[in-house]
């Protein structure tokens, strides 16, 4: 506030042309994108993020080698060994190529788990939160109920009732996650619906569906892209805790989690094979928790933690 | 302040109807049938239908969840097949195993964490401060099954220091040599998250007026901060301890299967691998109910030491 005042004046004895691009400067220096652009964290993050999608996207054009060529005179070679920049797995396939097909696989996982979380949690928790009474204390309890779980037992349980495959982990780890983004959606709402201009559109007549959908939904965004980049985070090691328990994406097809998981059984002779998918994982997710920190930070000051 | 403790207390009991009728759902959903199992492959249809019977799986479902409710307030979790021992006794056996990994690993993460956040806090900016961040940050991105297989692979195989599976004992040096790989893997992630959280809300109780206050009347550094500063600073860290608890178990299941540690967590595995339906349907309302129980005394404790909190329709 004292900022900006002092620009105006300093605008003023410039004139009133150089106010207004003073202000326009200013405007753009507030602006959400130049806020994430100073936080350099955030932009470690984002370079981490955008990296290790354009590798997931461009994987056919980088690799060299097809992920799930056997090549049993292969085996077990050491990064850099004939050609093999990460070396090779338990049948001679290359290591580099999986990493990065696996990229495919953990990604699309986390952000379809994040996405189904996402849309029921946030109609659940904005039924919840502006319905209030009866409906709140049926629909809390029933999360609740859910969180009492322990996340990775619930996804466990999940995944041994709709049996392995990609899209039955998407569906497992949106389910699990769905209460955390129930919750605190509802909270947000709590507070919004209780805003002036809320208070303003009831007072005019607009209907609960209208209200809820264009007046509060629109004003959880800002957490709600937090949480979700938070969630990503979760959601690839919870991939990968699937796979590496046998039970998420499993073989052939590779994913962070599966590779993890045959670098297990070899741990002694070829460690490079868990260190290398572990590693893909750790840098991925310390990229999204980065980036999310960083958001946070930009969009929504008031929240910690 | 006793209406508002029973008011939370009571709040538990639609919780834990719910995560009873979860369980129930959730263990009839797996698919197979429980009778089969038990009988292995060369049973023939009169002996499985016979098992049926016994089981109580001819009923119709909803006298299926009558019957199992009230085994439940009866104390009786079914047999397991795969061990033929009842549910209870398994977990009985099961539970101090596993406690002495969490406890042990939770101790250490606090009062690690909590002494790494203090020094960042009061050193903020400086190279330590953001030394420790920064593994900090690593450190709360870090699956827990990777770090296991790297703390076997380098202090296990290559090294040869610590065993790398089992429980070890019965004499005491013995169990702790084999507790050292499991806790330091169980114990880092939320080390980190005790540093990160301790460190912002330390930064935010000292930069506040009434420390500022208690400073310019002269009082010693030492008791600000010990006394007043850390006292102020304790809420979120008391909040992240009941998150960790929780999530301190979550992570058991993973590190005791990489260890081969006897405790629920390998229980609960098997019990899923195996389809043994009594034990998995045990083994997790154990877990969901004490999870309850655990977020219901964090609350609580909650409440002791920040008085300001009030519940109003179970909302925080």
């Amino acid at each position: 506030m004292l900022a900006k005042k002092k620009n105006n004046q300093t605008g003023e004895a410039l004139g009133s042309d150089s106010t207004e691009a003073l202000l326009r400067r200013e405007r753009k220096a507030n602006s959400a994108w130049a806020k994430l652009r100073r936080n350099k964290t955030a932009m470690v993050g984002l370079v981490i993020v955008l990296v290790m999608i354009f590798l997931a996207v461009f994987a056919p054009l980088l690799c060299t080698y097809d992920p799930n060529k056997i090549d049993i005179a292969n085996m077990y070679l050491k990064p850099g060994q004939g050609g093999h920049i990460f070396g090779t797995d338990e049948v001679g396939r290359d290591l580099f190529a999986r990493c990065l097909y696996g990229a495919r696989v953990s990604l699309i996982v986390a952000f379809g788990g994040t996405v189904v979380a996402g849309i029921i949690g946030v109609l659940l928790g904005l039924i919840a939160g502006y319905c209030g009474g009866v409906v709140d204390s049926v629909i809390m309890r029933i999360m609740d109920g859910m969180l009492a779980f322990p996340y990775i037992l619930m996804a466990i349980i999940l995944m041994t009732v709709l049996g392995s495959g990609m899209f039955n982990v998407i569906l497992a780890i949106g389910i699990g996650n769905v209460p955390s983004f129930a919750r605190v959606i509802r909270g947000e709402v709590h507070i919004i619906k209780n805003e002036e201009y809320c208070n303003a559109s009831r007072a005019i007549g607009v209907s609960r569906v209208r209200m809820m959908f264009t007046h509060i939904l629109p004003n959880t965004v800002s957490p709600l892209i937090v949480y979700a980049t938070l969630g990503i985070a979760g959601a690839i090691i919870s991939e990968a805790a699937l796979s590496f328990l046998g039970l998420g994406i499993s073989t052939p097809t590779a994913s962070w989690g599966s590779i993890l998981r045959s670098g297990k059984e070899v741990l002694n002779t070829s460690p490079h094979l868990a260190f290398i998918s572990g590693g893909f994982i750790l840098v991925t997710v310390l990229g999204f928790n980065l980036f999310g920190d960083g958001l946070r930070d930009v969009l929504d000051p008031k929240m910690k933690q | 302040m006793l209406k508002t403790v029973l008011k939370r207390i009571l709040q538990c009991i639609p919780t834990v109807f719910i995560v009873v009728t979860f369980t129930f759902i959730l263990t009839r959903m797996i698919p197979g049938n429980p009778a089969a199992t038990i009988l292995g492959p060369q049973a023939s249809a009169a002996d499985i239908e016979a098992m049926e019977i016994k089981l109580g799986l001819d009923k119709p479902i909803w006298q299926q969840f009558v019957n199992y409710i009230l085994d439940i307030l009866h104390g009786d979790f079914g047999t397991s097949y795969m061990y033929n021992q009842p549910v209870l006794r398994l977990i009985a056996e099961r539970i101090p195993k596993t406690l002495q990994l969490t406890v042990t690993s939770l101790v250490i993460a606090v009062i690690l964490g909590v002494a790494i956040g203090m020094f960042s806090a009061l050193h903020q900016y400086s190279i330590l401060d953001y030394l420790f961040m920064i593994l900090a940050l690593i450190g709360v991105s870090m699956p827990v099954f990777w770090l296991g297989l790297m703390v076997v692979k380098v202090f296990a195989v290559d090294l040869g220091w610590f065993p790398a599976t089992g429980r070890g004992g019965p004499e005491l040096l013995d169990m702790i040599r084999h507790m050292v790989l499991p806790c330091l893997c169980l114990a880092t992630i939320p080390m980190a998250t005790f540093a990160r959280i301790t460190r912002s809300s330390m930064l935010e109780t000292i930069n506040s007026d009434s420390i500022k206050a208690l400073r310019a009347r002269g009082i010693k550094e030492r008791s600000v901060i010990m006394k007043h500063a850390f006292k102020n600073a304790l809420p979120p860290i008391v909040t992240v301890l009941g998150l960790q608890i929780a999530s301190c178990f979550t992570g058991a299941i993973l590190t005791e299967n990489i260890f081969a540690w006897p405790g629920m967590g390998t229980l609960i595995v098997n019990a899923i691998t195996n389809r043994d339906y009594m034990l998995i349907q045990g083994t997790v309302l154990f877990f969901a109910i004490v999870f309850v129980l655990v977020n219901l005394v964090v609350d609580l404790v909650y409440m002791l030491i920040n008085p300001k909190v009030s519940y109003e329709g179970g909302s925080k």
